[in-house]
Order: C-alpha cells, then structure tokens, then sequence
C-alpha cells in the first residue's frame, strides 16, 4: 500500500457516533465509485463523536466533490481536509516474520533500528509491532520481505494538524501600562 | 404520558400534520396499524406497495407537503425501494415508514427480515432504524424536518415490531438537534452581486430553470427576474409550469426531446442563469459541446451540484426563491444607479426566429389514417380546465406530454425525471387527487406503463378517487421502438405489445372505472368530454394510436445538442 507522495489526499471526519454511520461513508464512496486507500475509525473524547480518517486517490475523484457528497450524509459534522505537509500521520503495523536459524539475529537487528517492538516470540517466527509514518511503515515491510512475512496487519493511518509553530505573541504582562 | 411505540409513531405523523398516508400492512407493522383506526389520519390502502410510494410522490408533487406511506417488512420495504429512488432522484419530500422484524431478531434470517436500511441508504436522503420506543417521536421529527428542508428528498423511518409494542413516556420534541445538517438557505451577497453584473452585461442570456423552481416555491420570483430583464426562459422537463408556457419568454423544454428553439438558445447563450436545475445530460447531451461560449451563473441548495457536472463562473448555494429575489433587488439597485443592461434585442429577434421557423410540429393523419397521439393531447390540452393536473407514464407519451401540454401553473405537471419510472402515472395521479381534490387530474399513460402498475385503479375505485386515464396506446414500448427504429436498422426486438390484449375497456371495468375506447380523430373529443363529466369513479380512455409516430425534435444520447434531429417536416434548410 505504498501511495506516492501526493496522489492522496487525507479527510479527518467528524461524524456522530451512530449505528450505521461508517457504512453510510464506506458505501457513499462504493456508490459514487471512489477509491479508499485507507480508513481509520475510533470514538474521540466526546462521546457523541467518532473521527474517521479516510485517506483516498486523487486520481479516482474531485476532492471537492468526493467532500460536498460525504457532507451531504446526515451524520457527518465537519470534514477537513489534511495536507500531508501541514499535518502529522501515523500507522501501527503487526507483523508475523519468519525468524529461524541463522536469519534471526538480522530479523531482530532491524526491528531494532526501526525501533519496533517484539510482541510475540514462536519457534521460529517473531510478531513485531511497529508505529510511525506510514513511508517508514513501508520500508520496513521491504526490508522484511527476503526473510518471509507470515502476516501483517496495518491499521490504516490516523492524522491531526500540524500545530502552529510561529513564535508566541507577547502577551502583556502586569499591571496597566503606564 | 405512557404509549407504546405504536401510538407514538401515529401521534408523531399527526403532531407533523400528517392528513393522509398510503400503505398496505402485514406482520412486522401489525403494530402500527391498530392505532390508525383511532386517528384522524385517511389512510388509503393499496394494492401493491410501489403504488404507496408513487402516491406518496404524486401528493407530494401537487401539494409541496412531504407524501407519506407505510408498509411492512421485507418485501414490502424492497417493494418500495423504487419510490424512494425516484423520489430521491428528483428531490421529491417523502417520509416512509417499514415495519421490520422484532430487534431481537435482526440478523438471524428471520421470516420477511431484510436489511431496509441498507438497501435504501443510496436512495433515501437519510434513513433510521429505530431500536428505542423513547427516540420515536424524536426520529420522526427529524424525518420530516429533512425530508422538507435543504434539498428536498426520501427519509425512511424502520420500525421493529418489539419497538412498536414497547411502551415509551410521551413528549413532542420542540427543536431538532442534528449537528451535521445545517442547509444553506440564504445566498452569498458578494456572489448575488457578481451574478446581478453578468446578467446585465450579458447579450444573449438564458433563463435555465429546473425543478428546484417548484421544490423552492419560487415560481413568482423567477417571473419577476424574468420580466425585469426580458430574458426568455427554459423550463426543464422537471421544471414544466414553473414558468407559465403561454408567456412571451417562455421557451419550452431542453434536451433530448426539447424544442429546437430551447436547445439552442441553449447552445448559442453567452449566460446560462441555472436556477435549481442540474445539468442532466439528457439536458445537456454530450457534456463538452453544451453551450460553449456560455458563462454559468448557478443557484441551487444542494452544495454537490456546484461543478458537479459544469464548472460555474458565479456559483451561488441557497434557497432558489431566496436568492432570486435577493437577485432582482441588486439588479434594481444596479438599474437605479445608473448601470444600463447590455443591449439584448439582436439576440431576441434571433430566439423569435427560431420559434417561428421551427415550432413543434407532426403531420396531422389524413382521412382513414391511425390516431396520432400528439392530436390527442392537443384535444386533452383544450378540453380540459387550465389547472388541470397532468401525471405521466415514462416514453414517448411523457415527452408528447410535456411539448404539447401548456403548462400555466406550477404544481400541475407530475413527472418522473431523473429515474424515468415506467408505472409511475396510475399511482401518482392518484396520489395527486387525494392532496388536491378540488382539481381535475389526467394521468396520459403508454400501454407498456399501464401494464405495470395498472391494479392501483383498484385502489382509486374502491377509495372513490375520480382519476381519468389516456393511454396512448400504440402497441409498442414506443420510446423503445423508436431507439430500434433510428438506431438498430429497425429491427425491433422484444417491443410489440399487441393493442387489444389486454383488453383495457374490459380491465378498466373490472377495476370499477369506466373504460371507453377511441380509434378515430372525431371520437377523441366526445370521449374526454364524457369523461370530464364522471366525477365518482376513475376512468380509462384507450386510444389506439400510430405506432410509428415518433418524437421529435430529438438530440441522440451522447451526441452534441447542435446534432438536434428534426422532425421530417423541418429537416430542409434548418440552419443556425
Ligand atoms: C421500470 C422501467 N423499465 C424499463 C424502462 C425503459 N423504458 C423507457 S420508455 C419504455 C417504453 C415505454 O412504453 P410505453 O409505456 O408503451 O410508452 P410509449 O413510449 O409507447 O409512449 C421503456 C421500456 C423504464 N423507463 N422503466
């Protein structure tokens, strides 16, 4: 699922957290015939709220109106559109990989690099989990392959705005002035 | 106040000022339906659950009020999924309530179970299922709210038996609260100015209105646009009587089977004013070629029809009568400060050219010659009371319908457009008389149409709804004959439909109508006349027609609307 830097865009949805709400999104874009890269989906901190980040081909549709028809459902609150530049995306990914004999060591060595945890130890396999940027995500998924993957799961990416970085203003301090 | 779910569901339609609902019960709506007998709501019951639905339509089409209907689960609810499709395609409010199964089975395959709510959620403008007694009144409450408002359209409201039998403590919502649904009903200022600008600077403008006209009630300000700038108008097939046809601006229909005047106004305009109308391709043909050198000025409600299909030049989001007289107020504000509007008049003797060149035309029948169908809406056009309510089938009689009919009111064409349902006419006329009793309502029906959903006229019989039938029967599935004719070397497969079987005189009267039958040009008139004067039973005119009248003008699908076809008649020497 390696996608281009720049043939996606990614949406952050807020929609009411009700029955039937995700299928409503998924089958708005099956209809209209837009293609999901990937969808991500959780509660946030108020309940009443769930944010689905749904990251999709530029190619596939208009962005505005893949947006003005996902507005247009009932129980979606507010869409933004997240630039890759402007904003911070992350994944997590399980993966099962082959570790035995004499490969295990390397198969430990880059999981060390990347930073990725050993969650599950077998015989001759190891489960790793591994979070970051999806390109990252990617690499490592290359970089297994030689040894042989039994599985993966990736969770799809998740994303929020990049915070401002302009230098606070003064505030004023103290009493009046003067 | 303790109900159950039941009594709350009818105390909520009542408390939406729900006069009549359409419908046929069974096992999951048991429930419901008990209530109903102690309500003042008319309930009408039908014969076939699509039937519910287009009656719902055609109420909602000569009233402006959301139709409503209700029918049970399973293949009721998929009885019913053409109705809302229709209904969502031309923006038709509507409110369906479905029994389905008891919650407890939800899931399980259970008998006359199936998922409504997913099989209607691309054909309805929302749709809820219900799992709570308590949010009853709530969900019917938004229901209607956003069925009516924005653009309007289809709600479906599931209703499992358990939840209907459940019992609830009784209120009445004051408000709804739905955070993601927030219409843009008032125009932007900035871009109604811009848009004020272009119209008077323009030099061959047009007028294209389409159904939103209706669904906005702003029939009266597009009049008064129009008037003020004496620019002619076009009235899209969903649009008809928006703007009154007998009106020296009025072009008459666009598209496929539009007036060669309409089309290419069209085509030749340096301003296409959209006024809820959306750029259809059956207006539009092939969608690069459709009036190029135009600039787009286009109000609609419904944010995704901006640039959906032709990218605006003054895109404006609002209610269409809002905004048009937001619109006329700049343009007299403009005119009052001095700016003159750009000079039209070469433009107008062009478009009045046009429409005495090549008005619509078919060749009379001579003397032993088949009925032609265009001469029977003639005779039905004025014989008739100007407000008549004229429903129609979908083929080659709808278009018929919609070139000859002078339309001088809104509120009395009901069509199916963006679907194009054959058997929508019988039911929605119906639908159409119960919300205005007061009118004469004519359904014109093909013999094909007729066919498929004919059994409501039992329904009308036995309800004493006085709907008068025209079918123009030619034997065929006309529209689709014609397409064989011109298009596949006239080989006509799978379209005869034989004009004496069934025998409609002898159907009609078995459903309680009266049935009379007409095969010559001077037995049109004493047969609608006859017919005009039977007020307490529906009846049904079979008109044998010509089965090779075809209709005309016509663009081809997919071609360019400069490709327009003429009628024979007109074909030497047209030229733009
Ligand atoms: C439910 C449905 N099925 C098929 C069609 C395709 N279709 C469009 S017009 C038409 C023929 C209609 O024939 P008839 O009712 O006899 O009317 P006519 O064209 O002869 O006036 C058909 C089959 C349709 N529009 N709707």
């Amino acid at each position: 699922m390696t996608i281009p830097p720049g043939a996606h865009h990614t949406l952050s949805v807020l929609v009411e957290n009700k029955a039937g709400v995700l299928a409503r999104v998924a089958s708005l874009f099956a209809r209209r015939g837009y293609n999901i890269y990937s969808l991500a989906v959780a509660p946030t901190d108020d309940e009443r709220f769930s944010r689905i980040t749904i990251v999709i081909d530029v190619e596939s549709a208009p962005l505005e109106q893949i947006v003005k028809q996902l507005f247009k459902l009932i129980n979606v609150v507010k869409i933004s559109e997240l630039a890759p530049a402007d904003s911070v995306e992350r994944e997590l990914m399980l993966v099962t990989a082959r570790a035995d004999g004499p490969t295990r060591g390397q198969v430990i060595e880059l999981v060390q690099v990347f930073e990725g945890v050993i969650v599950d130890v077998g015989h001759d396999e190891i489960t790793v989990m591994l979070s970051g940027v999806p390109t990252k995500l990617d690499d490592f998924e290359d970089l297994m392959r030689p040894y042989g993957i039994v599985q993966i799961q990736r969770t799809g990416r998740v994303a929020l705005p990049r915070l401002d970085k302009s230098a606070p203003r003064l505030r004023a301090v103290g009493g009046k002035a003067g | 106040m303790q109900l159950t779910g039941a009594q709350a569901l009818i105390r909520s339609l009542e408390m939406e000022g729900v006069e009549v609902m359409f419908g046929l019960p069974g096992g999951a709506i048991l429930p419901v339906y008990d209530p109903i007998i102690d309500s003042p709501i008319r309930h009408i019951l039908v014969r076939h659950e699509q039937g519910a639905g287009h009656m719902a339509e055609g109420y909602a089409h000569a009233t402006g009020r959301p139709g409503v209907a209700i029918v049970t689960s399973g293949p009721a609810a998929t009885n019913i999924v053409t109705p809302l499709c229709d209904a969502y395609m031309d923006s038709i409010p509507m409110v369906v309530i479905t029994g389905q199964v008891p919650s407890t089975a939800i899931g399980t395959d259970a008998f006359q179970e199936c998922d409504t709510v997913g099989i209607t959620r691309s054909v309805t403008k929302h749709n809820e299922l219900v799992m709570n007694a308590q949010d009853l009144p709530r969900i019917v409450r938004e229901a209607f709210h956003i069925a009516t408002t924005g653009r309007p359209g289809p709600v479906l409201v599931d209703v499992p038996k358990d939840v209907a039998q459940a019992t609830m403590d009784w209120y009445w919502p004051e408000s709804v609260d739905l955070p993601g649904y927030r219409p843009t009903t008032k125009g932007h200022p900035r871009m109604i100015k811009e848009a004020a600008r272009l119209i008077l600077a323009s030099r061959r403008p047009v007028i294209y209105a389409g159904g939103g006209i209706l669904k906005a009630r702003a029939a009266e300000a597009l009049r008064e646009l129009a008037e003020l700038t004496d620019i002619h108008v076009v009235t899209t097939l969903m649009a008809r009587g928006a703007f009154p046809d007998d009106h020296r601006l009025c072009l008459g229909m666009p598209g496929m089977h539009g007036s060669y005047t309409a089309v290419t106004a069209m085509q030749e305009a340096d301003l296409l004013i959209a006024l809820g109308s959306r750029f259809d391709d059956r207006v539009t043909g092939k969608v690069d070629a459709f009036a190029p050198d135009a600039k787009v000025i286009h109000v609609d409600i419904d944010p995704a029809e901006q640039g959906k299909v032709r990218k605006p030049d003054v895109p404006i989001v609002g209610d269409c009568r809002l905004v048009i007289e937001e619109l006329v107020r700049e343009i007299r504000a403009l005119l009052d400060g001095g700016t003159e509007q750009a000079d039209t008049s070469a433009w107008r003797s062009r478009v009045s050219g046009w429409r005495e060149n090549y008005p619509l035309t078919y060749e009379p029948s001579r003397e032993g010659d088949a009925l032609k169908p265009q001469f029977v809406l003639e005779q039905l056009r004025d014989n008739t009371p100007s407000d008549t309510i004229l429903v129609s089938g979908v083929g080659q009689h709808q278009m018929w319908s919609s070139q000859y009919w002078r339309f001088n009111e809104p509120y009395t064409w009901v069509n199916s457009g963006g679907l194009g349902t054959m058997g929508f006419s019988v039911p929605a006329a119906i639908g159409a008389k119960v919300g205005r009793p007061d009118r004469m309502v004519w359904a014109v029906d093909g013999d094909g149409c007729f066919q498929m959903t004919a059994q409501e006229l039992v329904t009308a019989s036995t309800e004493r709804i006085p709907v008068k039938v025209a079918i123009l029967n030619n034997a065929y599935l006309g529209m689709v004959r014609q397409w064989q004719e011109m298009f596949y070397d006239e080989r006509y497969s799978e379209v005869y439909l034989s004009p004496d079987l069934p025998d409609y005189v002898k159907w009609a009267e078995a459903m309680g109508c009266v049935g009379l039958r007409v095969e010559a040009p001077e037995e049109v008139l004493p047969a609608i006349e006859k017919a005009n004067e039977i007020d307490d039973r529906p009846v049904v005119i079979d008109f044998r027609t010509d089965a090779r009248e075809k209709v005309f003008p016509m663009v081809p699908a997919g071609r360019s609307n400069d490709d327009i076809v003429l009628p024979p008649a007109q074909r030497e020497g047209a030229e733009r």
